[in-house]
């Protein structure tokens, strides 16, 4: 018997697209009420998930095409959320440039149901399904802001590298189907035996279309380039909403299938994990754009999250869902800080601009400090605790060189980070920016700041919440 | 007793601090801010004085322990104090206030943002010394390089931006691997909870890793020779209050932190890394003395001598000689004194003629007395004269190091001559000497707050150099119970 209650959020929320469609279509200048209607129905959504899925045990639908369970209620709750607040801090934005249009917040929704559909695939298909949803969606997010030369080339050149990454992924699957038979994650595990190498192929070519979308190093040379074309408020969403699904999938495509082969795919992880960290550290020291800068960081911190999946145990993907929470925190509120820095109708994104903000505005520039010092992994703020469990879990498997690459990683990373700072604090001051911000905006600066400043306190509840998700 | 009093101690400079951050910060506020400030630090200094009334010197024991579930069976917030650390607390209260007084002629801009610098780094300061967790003393560890960076940095000298980098970064490198060793710990006996850890013991094949990664991060901190290159760019561009917080409490940490960890935790691979100890501290101790001489600028003759002097602490400690691990502790303690006032010192010369540079000096004798006899008083304890605190650490330290071993004794012996050499040059061109330098003419005596910063630093040191009984019998039985248990698992081995 098909249990339709446990989709019902992602049967919501495609009804209500639909809706607010008709909606944008047939009544003029509609773009404030769409905007408004889809923060409910995101809200919505996220309080039905909350009621009909997140206390049961797991459950299959649909032939075990789908799957419900404790870690894809909990991320899809976050998903939900985190386009939430980029949803709601991006209004702003959108209007400086004239581009408060009904697609942006139908876009989003449609990019989030698809991610709905990635964390609960239990199936190549499905999974592939809610991949294309969500890229097709952030190909237009892109290049939202279109009379911008860079916005669309950032557009275009997420498209065609995408589209390489999802030909690759496919390939990797179509490898998979014929030498197991299904594709469906638990007859595959069924049918594995270790024997199988020639499956590494397959699990290889899915690995690297997933690691495109997460940009893990190697295939990260999208990232910089898209997220500084795309408007402020898009790359925000890049660079925190896809992370959560991806991760998801990585979750599950290496251990419910493959769990068998770690063998296998635990090297590449390695691999993968380590690259990332020393690129997203090293790459990010020379750059003078604050979104490329930061999305070399998100590179970095993708590898520390990767060296928790890396490890093959509960505890494991228990700190990469940990570290993964923390940093979307943290990059929160660091483009709360981004979308702030605002003088007559113009954003400013160079890292000099940020030259001397701390005497005109000592309450921005101390958030901005102690969300970049959380960043670095200087305790005890947040992003410490962050690193300190995935280096617990990592530790526990003995795997000592990735843990002291990593931790080595931190210092270089430190650097650049610093460098902010220092620009912040210790240089001349300039022009004043805009103070009119929106008081949504305000309150995603405060939350992020007092969770990442006061989260010492009780770092046991965090545990608590992620601790039932159990895969293994 | 039931009241938290340590846990109060950490917390409540913090919760000053916060009372500064929502008062505004303008010009009319600046005295109302410096007063908050100065209230809760003397708080907290008659309090730690008040716990050292109630400490009880007759066990080795963990007194004032408190013991609560932080993250939910992995760390407990656990602290507590014995004989070595009680003593670091109250010099922690106890340079903090004067570091607020000291502030009145140094910092022009942006003054209730470093009072609560200073006060936010007290609280960790005092966490350092007082958690029994590896976890939690990790992380109050590292924490203190968030407001020592930003000391350094917003209110320090003209390569400031320089020195912050290399502080923080040095500082960040030599720690990671002690986090590594941490949890590596805490994966190989399942506890990171350092009472149980001395009952545990660790495995000693385990126990020569974990020593290098605990030493890498002692080692820039304290700082040793060949890793103490941050300190003087520290030292000289930090803020006189900084310099003052980084020389007399900072560089601590790591002396207690090789007594209470390297030591405490694995007895068997200090004894084999002692010869690699005693060689890095010789050679600290006598090449860190030789450029000491050399040097134009006076806060960075102070910075190169408090590294041959942190040279003694170390080679005092690892002799593993009840005099000598004594020494090293009122060897700490009586640097953490000294060597702040005599930052204090280049601070009010500083102020006056805005220069450090020893040739802009001398023949100031006659034109500032006060100061004169007060700086007196440091150079020479800073030497080592009998009747200071210097001397009692330093004789302690060479007493241990030669029924230990003679050679490193009779080295270091040299290193007490050369530092002699250098105070004594410092002193003669600063102070005495033809005036050459007419504006000095201008200068003013000490005024007031200065005086009595200054002197309420030279009572204590001249005190415990001829009376040190006290301080001896906090610490006497908490080393010998160490050294006891360090034998014992030497032996076992």
């Amino acid at each position: 018997m098909i249990n339709l209650e446990l989709i019902f959020p992602e049967i919501f929320l495609s009804l209500s697209i639909m809706f607010l469609l008709i909606i944008g279509v047939f009544k003029k200048e509609s773009s404030r009420i769409i905007q408004n209607l889809s923060l409910i129905v995101l809200l919505v959504t996220a309080v039905i998930t909350f009621n009909e899925t997140i206390g049961i045990e797991k459950r299959y639908l649909f032939k075990e095409s789908v799957v419900i369970d404790y870690l894809s209620s909990f991320m899809k709750i976050m998903t939900l959320l985190a386009a939430f607040i980029v949803l709601v801090i991006s209004s702003n934005y959108l209007r400086t440039f004239k581009i408060f249009k009904i697609e942006y917040p139908i876009l989003i929704l449609s990019s989030v149901l698809g991610m709905m559909i990635m964390i609960g695939s239990n199936d190549l298909i499905v999974f592939y399904m809610g991949l294309e949803l969500q890229s097709l969606a952030l190909y237009v997010l892109a290049t939202f802001n279109r009379d911008q030369l860079k916005s669309s080339e950032a557009g275009l050149k997420y498209f065609v590298l995408s589209a390489l990454s999802s030909g690759l992924l496919l390939y990797g699957c179509s490898l998979i189907y014929g030498f197991t038979g299904s594709t469906n994650f638990n007859i595959i595990s069924n049918q594995l035996s270790s024997e199988d190498y020639v499956l590494t192929f397959g699990i290889v070519f899915v690995l690297v279309g997933l690691a495109f979308k997460i940009s893990a190093v190697p295939f990260h040379m999208w990232a910089p380039d898209v997220y500084e074309g795309s408007p402020t408020s898009v790359t925000l969403f890049f660079t925190i909403v896809p992370k959560i699904a991806a991760l998801t999938v990585f979750i599950r495509f290496l251990y419910v299938p493959f769990l068998n082969l770690i063998d296998q795919w635990q090297m590449i992880l390695v691999f993968l994990s380590i690259a990332s960290m020393l690129f997203g550290a090293i790459a990010a020291i020379g750059q003078t754009n604050l979104k490329r800068l930061v999305a070399y960081s998100s590179i970095g911190h993708v590898g520390y999250a990767l060296a928790g999946l890396a490890t093959g145990s509960n505890e494991g993907i228990q700190s990469s869902v940990i570290y993964i929470t923390i940093y979307i925190l943290m990059n929160l509120g660091l483009f709360s800080c981004l979308l702030m820095m605002k003088r007559n109708n113009e954003y400013y994104e160079e890292i000099e601009d940020l030259s001397g903000l701390s005497k005109n505005h000592p309450l921005i520039s101390i958030s901005f400090l102690i969300i970049l010092f959380s960043l670095a992994g200087i305790p005890p703020l947040a992003g410490f605790f962050a690193k300190f469990y995935i280096f617990k879990s990592v530790l526990e498997q003995s795997m000592y060189f990735l843990a002291i690459v990593g931790l080595l990683s931190t210092v270089i990373a430190a650097f650049y980070y610093l460098r902010i700072i220092k620009i912040i604090y210790f240089d001349k001051e300039k022009e004043k920016y805009d103070t009119d911000h929106s008081l949504w905006l305000k309150f995603s600066l405060t939350f992020s700041t007092l969770f990442i400043l006061a989260y010492f306190i009780f770092p046991s509840q965090l545990i608590e919440f992620v601790s039932r998700i159990n895969i293994i | 007793m039931n009241f938290p009093i340590l846990s109060f101690l950490i917390l409540l400079p913090t919760v000053g601090s916060l009372f500064l951050f929502f008062t505004r910060s303008k010009k009319e506020n600046n005295i109302t801010t410096k007063y908050v400030a100065l209230f809760t630090s003397l708080v907290n200094f008659f309090l730690s004085i008040y716990l050292w009334i109630l400490f009880d010197n007759t066990t080795s024991d963990f007194q004032f322990v408190e013991d609560r579930i932080w993250i939910d069976g992995l760390v407990n917030y656990k602290v507590g104090i014995d004989g070595i650390s009680i003593l670091f607390v109250i010099l922690t209260t106890f340079i903090t206030p004067l570091c607020i007084i000291s502030v009145n002629n140094s910092i022009k801009n942006r003054l209730s943002e470093f009072l609560i610098a200073i006060l936010i780094m007290e609280s960790f300061m005092i966490g350092v010394f007082c958690s029994l967790d590896l976890v939690v003393f990790y992380l109050f560890f590292e924490a203190g390089l968030i407001p020592m960076f930003l000391i350094i940095g917003i209110w320090g000298g003209s390569r400031r931006v320089y020195s912050a980098f290399k502080f923080f970064l040095f500082t960040l490198l030599g720690s990671v691997l002690m986090l590594v060793a941490i949890i590596s710990i805490y994966w190989i006996t399942g506890t990171t909870d350092v009472v149980q850890l001395y009952e545990l013991g660790i495995d000693a094949k385990y126990q020569n890793l974990l020593w290098l990664a605990f030493f890498s991060s002692f080692a820039v901190k304290t700082p040793m020779w060949p890793v103490h290159t941050w300190l003087p760019d520290a030292h000289v561009e930090a803020p006189t209050a900084g310099s003052v917080l980084l020389a007399a409490i900072l560089l601590k940490m790591a002396g207690y932190g090789f007594i209470r960890f390297s030591l405490g935790l694995f007895p068997i691979a200090s004894e084999i890394f002692t010869p690699l100890i005693y060689t890095l501290s010789v050679v600290a101790i006598i090449f860190t003395s030789l450029i000491a001489l050399m040097q134009e600028d006076m806060k960075k003759l102070i910075a190169y001598s408090s590294v041959a002097h942190m040279g003694f602490v170390t080679l005092g400690i690892f002799t593993i000689q009840q005099q000598g691990i004594e020494g090293s502790i009122i060897q700490m303690i009586s640097h953490g004194l000294v060597s702040a006032a005599l930052f204090l010192c280049v601070g009010v010369v500083y102020d006056r003629m805005h220069s450090r540079l020893i040739e802009t000096y001398g023949g100031i004798v006659t034109i500032i007395p006060k100061y004169s006899i007060l700086f007196m008083v440091f150079t020479l304890a800073a030497l080592g004269l009998p009747g200071t605190s210097g001397f009692v650490g330093e004789f302690l330290i060479l007493m241990g190091a030669f029924k230990d071993n003679f050679l490193v004794a009779v080295i270091a012996s040299f290193g007490v001559i050369i530092g002699a050499a250098y105070m004594l040059w410092l002193y003669k061109r600063v102070i005495f000497g033809k005036l050459v330098n007419l504006d000095l003419k201008k200068m003013v005596d000490l005024n007031r707050s200065e005086l009595f910063i200054l002197s309420s630093l030279a009572i204590p040191t001249l005190f415990f150099g001829f009376y040190p009984e006290p301080l001896i019998n906090t610490i006497e039985v908490s080393i010998s119970d160490l050294i006891k248990v360090y034998n014992i698992n030497i032996m076992n081995n």
